[in-house]
């Protein structure tokens, strides 16, 4: 028998690995050994028995953090760099509350437990989604998915069932990441047409929209802020021209915006989609997305969604909630493969940054969001402001309103988006994101990002940077 | 020898806590946002103005207003009427690998230096990250025999579907058009089959060998044909039996051109000792979020690693982490020929990778195989001992005896016999700190239940819950009323009325529509 040294030490994470109660339980189970009972339940020529090649264990807890911490001081953050990244996940402030809540093991560690013994978790969530509802005012929000992107694959399949329809107009606007996580999950249902947008405000183009709408599309998917900033003031105009052939208006907005934007349901949106990481979730370096699924009280459109929702209801004790799953049924839980149309399918995805964002709307209340909204679009404008007194700078490239990002176009200033991102960089600042990739068409631009965290001083200090670069150029 | 002993005296936290919008007292606030400078103020003017009328929020959103104290205390006793792994023997929640999540790893993902960082800042400012991703992608390879990972998929069910999405451009590219078909089985997980039938394959579902538990081989046999796309499958299933012929399925089906797709959710008691190439897999996932001790958060973030091997690599989601050594660099490397192209925004869960990173880092060759065994060690004295001692419990097809890392039971002895059923005995499960689940659907194994206890007990914490079993069982044949109206002691009773969730004219999903429906309030306060 192998030599297992870690049974002589014995592993804190593993109660059970040393030999004295090992002998108890074999002999309970009536075997002589644990090679025994594994050769009982994997054939043993199935079994790989060669090294792993792992690295060496650290075994204690301080060597382990040593470790970790020493690869982890390799990273520069958005604290230690003045930063103005978005595009997808944004640096807002993180109130202390909302890390004490998403840190509780008791949160923390539960899955998918029952609406008894789980009944904080199954609240927590219900409320997440009625806090949300109010945000939207929308009636039904699911539990939270993955991300914004795989929540507006979701509305565009839901949609796509709703009316019996195959073909969807995607304005062509919309994040890089976001389109091509899309186009993969529509594959191979539901067929993409790209609208077209206006090139001086961004906006829809409406005769595009006016032209490619037809009795085929199931619905017309925008998105309000924009990737590229601004706001599309087009809502109305949009549905309309949808709903005129029988077609849906799919919306994915940015919630931060809604203290002081109209939510989509009031510019004719049936089902609306977006992110959950600017409510009280960290950056994470991308990980801290979280989507979300809205629409109406109307069991057609509930029956499409795929996710969970969780209901309330009364217990036997008079004034005692309880919570549920309403309409289970529909779900891949109950139906793993639907007879007809795929339903596509449910599974663990952001739950804990759901009741997060709860949390957050909870704190911020209906003054929070609408004085976040407010502070954010003075900070804007004010950065444009700034940056447009630079020599050659377009700023913003759109002649439309803006929310929390712009795109700023340096193509007069003879210098390439990367070698002003290189010399920010020098400076200990993280310029804006680079489009000339995933937009050819605005040349040498780049998204900016401002939020509530920018002071003037970040601003002047973006500003003055800017023009040293430049001016040495 | 520790201590055994039922919490007959047990009460859960039970504050009698109101809805967030019940606590709403106009005019106090949680927190406040930053102040505007002066300057800021005096040029950016009236800055609402810019936005057009018809885009301008009129009236503020419906939202509660309530002191941050008191949001605090609200959430807190949520928490408090919660049942996680920290605080329970979480062992009844088969299939999900309720395993401990060491707090250190916590503690490091808490770190600025993983929390401030965004997506795309340069490459040079993110490396101690990307080369956390790429150590773990090199671990992962080490335990699968795969050539490389992605992490992008947020839980299991997406890495399902990432997987389907590799199958169908797989074809897609050789042109394979006459291949529509994926092949599961009945006990592999409902998505399995819902993600391929999301990429739009016909699903065969295999049903289990009602002796063995196994997938019907003859079934299997007639379901193979040039439609075959490719085999989404668990092994162990949920069951636990390790399937002795897996060699033999994936080998027919890559005789036909099909992929062999593996849904590793179940691999903690294979941990170090199987490898999805040998058995032939073409691709597979782990759950960090399970498997590697990455806590479950209530149901997410979690994380599905996707495992190819070299002749499907270039399928994978993009970007990848690699390694310059010329350089000392690590990058991301989008340039995959074939990839499905995304199916999240970035590189997904950092934090989760982090976890697992560390956790294998705590662990060493001997310390996953070490988690494999007393996983195996531990399933095995439980099934032994309820067997033997939990009346009215039965295990699904018993022939086969031994079992990998967790066991479907059946209670249908017990319903048969007192009319208490296995939803009773979860709730009465409640009144002594316990958690029990049943399995998913279809219900192949009648009354089930499933108990996974994994590595993460102890010998006395498993003999505390056994008697929990013991007791209720015990309670159903002497007085079946007390175990069908619990809970007694939990956060709440019964629900009156089930129906109420399936309802469209009753269902609440959120707090508007419950005082719509039921207390005929309109929409606003």
């Amino acid at each position: 028998m192998e030599e297992r040294s870690i049974e002589k030490i014995g592993h804190p994470y593993i109660p059970n690995s040393h030999p004295a109660v090992q002998k108890e339980m074999l002999k309970e189970i009536g075997v002589a050994s644990i090679d025994e009972l594994i050769d009982k339940v994997i054939p043993r020529e199935l079994q790989y028995r060669g090294p792993l090649n792992l690295p060496k264990p650290l075994l204690s807890e301080y060597e382990l953090r040593r470790h970790v911490e020493g690869i982890l001081s390799k990273n520069r953050t958005c604290g230690d760099y003045l930063c103005f990244l978005g595009g997808g996940t944004w640096p807002h402030y993180v109130p202390a509350i909302c890390d004490e809540i998403a840190s509780r093991g008791e949160f923390l560690t539960a899955y998918a437990g029952e609406p008894y013994e789980d009944h904080g978790r199954w609240q927590a969530l219900f409320e997440y989604e009625s806090l949300m509802a109010e945000l939207l005012d929308m009636d039904v929000v699911s539990v939270p998915i993955y991300s914004w992107g795989h929540a507006a694959g979701t509305s565009l399949r839901m949609a796509s069932r709703i009316t019996g329809r195959k073909e969807v107009l995607v304005v062509d606007t919309i994040s890089p990441e976001r389109r091509r996580i899309i186009e993969n999950y529509l594959e191979p249902h539901v067929k993409i047409r790209w609208l077209k947008h206006d090139p001086s405000s961004g906006f829809v183009d409406l005769e595009d929209l006016k032209n490619k709408i037809s009795e085929k599309i199931a619905a017309v998917y925008f998105e309000n802020p924009s990737y590229l900033g601004f706001i599309e003031p087009q809502g109305k105009e949009i549905s309309d021209i949808a709903h005129e052939k029988g077609s849906l208006v799919v919306v994915g907005v940015d919630p931060s915006s809604l203290g002081i934007l109209e939510p989509p349901s009031h510019y004719g949106a049936d089902i609306v989609c977006g992110e959950l990481q600017p409510l009280g979730n960290h950056m994470n370096f991308g990980g801290g997305l979280a989507g979300f699924v809205a629409t109406r009280d109307e069991e057609k459109f509930v029956k499409e969604i795929p996710y969970r929702i969780f209901g309330i209801a009364h217990t036997v004790v008079p004034g005692e909630y309880g919570f549920g799953d309403v309409a289970f049924e529909r779900t891949s839980f109950m139906v793993r493969e639907t007879p007809g149309e795929s339903k596509e399918f449910v599974g663990t995805a952001t739950a804990l940054w759901g009741i997060v964002a709860g949390v957050y709307l909870a704190l911020m209340g209906p003054r929070g969001m609408r004085e976040l909204g407010e502070t954010i679009v003075k900070r804007v404008r004010y950065a444009i402001h700034k940056l447009s007194q630079l020599p050659g700078v377009k700023v913003p490239k759109f002649n439309a309103p803006h929310f929390k990002e712009f795109v700023v176009d340096f193509n007069s200033t003879g210098m390439k988006v990367k070698e002003i991102n290189e010399k920010l960089l020098k400076k200990g600042i993280i310029g804006g994101i680079d489009l000339s990739k995933n937009f050819p068409e605005l040349g040498e631009a780049a998204l900016y990002c401002v939020t509530e965290i920018h002071t003037r001083e970040d601003i002047d200090r973006l500003y003055e940077s800017l023009a040293e670069i430049l001016e040495v150029s | 020898m520790g201590v055994v002993r039922l919490r007959k005296n047990f009460h859960q936290a039970k504050w009698d806590e109101p809805i967030i919008f019940e606590m709403s007292r106009e005019g106090e606030r949680g927190i406040l946002v930053p102040s505007v400078d002066a300057e800021i103020e005096r040029v950016a003017g009236d800055a609402l103005s810019t936005i057009p009328e018809n885009m301008r929020r009129k009236e503020k959103p419906n939202l509660p207003e309530v002191a941050q104290v008191r949001v605090l205390r609200h959430y807190l006793r949520l928490s408090q009427q919660t049942l996680g792994v920290d605080v329970n023997i979480d062992i009844g929640q088969g299939t999900c690998t309720m395993k401990y999540s060491p707090k250190i790893n916590e503690m490091l993902v808490r770190s600025p230096k993983v929390t401030e960082l965004h997506p795309y800042q340069p490459e040079e400012t993110v490396q101690g990250a990307l080369e956390i991703i790429y150590r773990l992608d090199h671990m992962l390879r080490a335990l699968s025999g795969f050539s490389r990972f992605v992490f992008q998929p947020g839980g299991g069910s997406h890495a399902l579907y990432t997987m389907a999405s590799i199958i169908y451009k797989y074809h897609q590219v050789k042109g394979n058009d006459h291949k529509d078909e994926i092949i599961t089985t009945l006990l592999s997980h409902p998505s399995d089959a819902a993600t391929a039938k999301l990429k739009g394959f016909k699903v065969i579902d295999i049903p289990p060998d009602p002796e063995t538990g196994l997938p019907d081989m003859e079934a299997f046999e007639a379901a193979v044909s040039e439609r075959t796309a490719g085999m989404i499958i668990c092994n162990p299933e949920d069951t636990e039996i390790f399937n002795p012929r897996i060699k033999e399925m994936t080998s027919l089906v890559h005789e036909v051109g099909g992929i062999c797709a593996y849904d590793q959710a179940n691999a903690n008691g294979l941990l170090g000792y199987v490898r999805a190439i040998d058995l032939g897999f073409d691709l597979g996932f782990y759950n960090l979020h399970k498997t590697f001790s990455s806590p479950h958060g209530c149901g997410g973030p979690g994380l599905g690693a996707v495992g190819a091997t070299k002749e499907l690599e270039s399928f994978l989601p993009v970007p990848v982490v690699d390694y310059d050594s010329s350089q000392d660099r690590y990058y991301l490397n989008y340039e995959l020929p074939n990839t499905i192209g995304k199916v999240r925004e970035f590189y997904g869960v950092f934090p989760v990778v982090q976890r697992a990173y560390s956790w294998l880092m705590s662990l060493g060759d001997e310390g996953v195989r070490e988690v494999a065994r007393i996983a195996i060690l531990n399933n095995n004295y439980v099934m032994s001992r309820i067997l033997k001692e939990v009346r009215g419990a039965d295990i699904s097809f018993p022939k086969t005896r031994y079992r990998v890392g967790q066991v479907r039971y059946s209670f249908k002895k017990l319903a048969d016999e007192t009319g208490v059923t296995v939803e009773d005995v979860i709730r009465r499960m409640t009144d002594f700190g316990f958690h029990l689940w049943t399995s998913h659907h279809p219900w192949i194994v009648p009354e089930p239940f499933t108990i996974e206890p994994t590595e993460s007990y102890s010998k006395e914490d498993l003999d505390e819950y056994i008697e929990g079993l013991k007791t209720i069982a015990q309670e159903a044949y002497e007085n079946p009323d007390k175990v069908k109206n619990a809970p007694y002691n939990g956060v709440i009773h019964r629900i009156e009325d089930m129906s109420f969730f399936e309802d469209p004219a009753r269902w609440a999903p959120t707090w508007r529509v419950y005082l719509r429906k039921h207390r005929g309030e309109g929409v606003r306060k």
